[in-house]
């Protein structure tokens, strides 16, 4: 689960972690009369008018201005709110920006880069930080890997003071920065592991003028898996940042992500879907979705999958491909028969079953009397919904 | 010949009283699995229905004691996984197959961490995985046993569903499996593809191997290293989510791209350097090994 950049902010703050004076808006009116604010409380008259959309690359997008007074604040909301923000992670549609945050300006001495995510080599939570901080990260990583440095935290003693010293002295800092930056990291380290974060990046962190260290940018995303024990964070969810039918799909837990092809999919398990959308592609056809129906499924849970593929209207044709383990063919079988005939079926449906109780379901299926393309393996499968899709354009 | 699980496996089912758990409990006792004591805190000598000769337990300690289980099975929802898994290794369970999907990531970390210094002896397995199979000796998980034969293929996979699919191309091909390991999908897991590899080397029951990856993650990188070193047995390869997009997790806590990495084109790449034939489609996994043993 993502967040945005004020409410990031707002967390890491209760942990102790230095922000910017900055305040959240849902209106341009609320953005407006937050200007005079946060330049009272910041004692300048510069703040920065920043879009809240989960995407990165606002900047680039020109989401994101610096304003020298008030009227050029005032005119950077009227520009920002409202604007449809395309950023090299939105996609062309681009996001419509529904939030602002006024925040303080600040003399910037140097940007740095910090970040936090568990490291799948170590199995240990990573700290990694640079000097080239701003900048497109990942293309610091791709050509000088050397500028990266990285601190793992040893699960048994959590973050110690010394590795804070260490990265103080590979990213150049020293003094009071330097000592401020040993307290950033302790409170940032401790907010990583207490909210059970997934990804922790500051990017950029900032030193200024007067000696300061602060997170110019708070991006959080949290362990799903997690979240069971964090009902503070659901109040955080932003429900116009994520797809409708996922929406729908998580209130049935099922794993549903909507992708630019017609061919429909439910799959059971995660790899076997992975890899039906690769033999759907293989065979010249474009998955509409990836959907794992997961384990344990019930048959209410089969037909309300099923509601959501067949909802999307660009899907052409549905390919169900199961392979039973937990999940057994019948109650596959008995979801999407009740699914059918609650929504009907307007698009041609190819089905695969192997696995535990595959004759039930196969039987079921036959006699369900619904026009149901059976096919005999994973191949064969693919190849008759792709062929179908195209039929039906 | 196997590897983790056989004739010798004396099986706790950890959670055998939840409906999972008890499912599972009894398709592996008709499997021919020896499980020989069921543990639920609070229902020690309660009977789970279709599993009366099962005795259950408090603790997995007893049922260490008293029933002489040397192998564990949890079935335990997420909250309280971590904790079953420790409390397995503490009681000195030797094989610890770990099925729960949806541990938090934090306390995976600290499972591992305790394993790795306290318990080296200790194998974990998953967890988010199908769990370990020998054919006609013993099934320990939820994967179905019908489609498994006894044969040489040993199996390692990141994927549950993948691996029925695999086993199940290889024994309409005549090809039996010597074990099948599921290793699970998540980001901190025990069991990882190179100590697979390496039991599977070793294994004189083993007389090649197949193997299944996914994008995410360097770790087919690595156990493609490890091969190339290490193996001389006959190994093929399929690697799931070749067409997935970028930035976008796919069920598996570890399936998903991120800056550039762990696509599946560079571990494709890696693997047919070191020599590994790899399917072209999932269809073709059990046909890609046949191939490479005619």
């Amino acid at each position: 689960m993502k967040i945005h950049e004020y409410q990031g902010k707002q967390l890491l703050k209760q942990y102790g972690v230095p922000v910017p004076i900055g305040i959240a808006a849902t209106s341009a009116d609320e953005a407006i009369a937050a200007i005079p604010n946060v330049q009272e409380q910041s004692g300048t008259e510069v703040v920065v008018v920043k879009a809240q959309i989960h995407a990165g690359g606002r900047g680039k997008g020109g989401g994101v201005k610096v304003a020298r007074t008030r009227a050029d604040a005032v005119a950077a909301v009227g520009k920002i709110f409202g604007m449809q923000l395309v950023t090299p992670q939105t996609g062309p549609a681009g996001k419509k920006v529904q939030r602002l945050l006024i925040e303080q300006g600040l003399a910037i001495e140097h940007e740095y880069y910090l970040g936090m995510l568990l490291d799948r080599a170590t199995a240990r939570v990573t700290v990694m930080a640079s000097a080239e901080g701003g900048m497109d990260i990942e293309e610091v990583a791709a050509k000088h890997p050397e500028k990266i440095f990285k601190q793992p935290i040893d699960p048994a003693t959590g973050w110690q003071d010394w590795q804070s010293r260490r990265l103080a002295k590979q990213l150049g800092l020293a003094g009071k920065p330097a000592q401020e930056l040993a307290a950033f990291l302790r409170a940032l380290t401790r907010a990583y592991e207490e909210l059970d974060c997934s990804l922790l990046e500051i990017n950029p962190l900032v030193s200024t003028k007067d000696g300061h260290v602060l997170a110019l940018d708070a991006k959080l995303s949290f362990d799903d898996n997690a979240l069971y024990r964090h009902p503070e964070l659901e109040a955080l969810r932003d429900p116009s940042e994520e797809d409708a039918s996922e929406q729908e799909a998580k209130k049935w837990d099922l794993s549903y992500i909507s992708l630019d092809g017609n061919i429909g999919c439910m799959v059971n398990g995660a790899g076997l879907a992975m890899s039906t959308m690769d033999i759907i592609k293989y065979y010249g056809g474009a998955p509409a979705n990836f959907l794992d129906v997961g384990g344990g499924a019930t048959a209410e849970k089969v037909t309300a999958a099923f509601k959501i593929i067949t909802t999307d209207p660009d899907v052409r044709a549905i390919f169900v491909n199961i392979f039973g383990g937990i999940m057994k063919c019948d109650t596959i079988a008995a979801g999407v028969i009740a699914a059918v005939k609650e929504v009907g079926l307007k698009v041609p449906l190819v089905v695969r079953l192997e696995g535990t109780n595959v004759e039930l379901g196969k039987k079921m299926l036959a006699e369900s009397g619904l026009n149901i393309v059976a096919a005999a393996d994973m191949a064969d499968g693919a190849q008759k919904v792709v062929q179908a899709a195209k039929e039906a354009k | 010949m196997s590897v983790l699980v056989g004739f010798d496996t004396r099986l706790v089912v950890q959670g055998m009283s939840g409906s999972a758990g008890a499912f599972h409990a009894r398709q592996m006792v008709e499997y021919g699995t020896r499980v020989v004591a069921g543990v639920t805190p609070g229902k020690g000598g309660a009977k789970v229905a279709g599993l009366e000769q099962v005795p259950m337990f408090d603790t997995v300690a007893e049922a260490v004691e008293r029933a002489g289980a040397n192998t564990s099975v949890i079935y335990v929802p997420p909250p309280y996984a971590a904790d079953s898994i420790l409390e397995a290794a503490a009681a000195g369970i030797r094989v610890i197959v770990a099925i729960t999907e949806g541990i938090p990531a934090r306390d995976m970390v600290k499972v591992k961490h305790v394993l790795d210094h306290e318990h080296c002896e200790t194998i974990l397995v998953g967890p988010n995985c199908p769990g370990v199979i020998t054919p006609g000796q013993c099934k320990v998980g939820i994967m179905p046993g019908y489609i498994h034969k006894p044969g040489g293929v040993g199996v390692v996979s990141r994927s549950g569903t993948l691996t029925y699919e695999v086993v199940h191309q290889l024994s309409a091909l005549g090809l039996g499996q010597s074990t099948a390991i599921g290793i699970g999908g998540d980001p901190v897991k025990g069991t990882d593809f190179i100590d697979a590899l390496a039991w599977f080397a070793e294994d004189p029951g083993t007389s090649s191997i197949f193997m299944i990856g996914e994008i995410g993650g360097d770790s087919e990188e690595r156990a493609a290293a490890f091969i190339r070193a290490n193996v001389k047995k006959p190994v093929a390869a399929f690697i799931g989510g070749q067409t997935a997009p970028p930035g976008k997790r796919m069920g598996h806590a570890g399936a998903i791209i991120s800056g550039g990495k762990g696509a599946a084109a560079d571990k494709i790449a890696a693997l047919e350097e070191a020599g590994i034939a790899v399917a072209p489609t999932p269809a073709e996994m059990g046909s890609t090994l046949a191939k490479l043993l005619a």
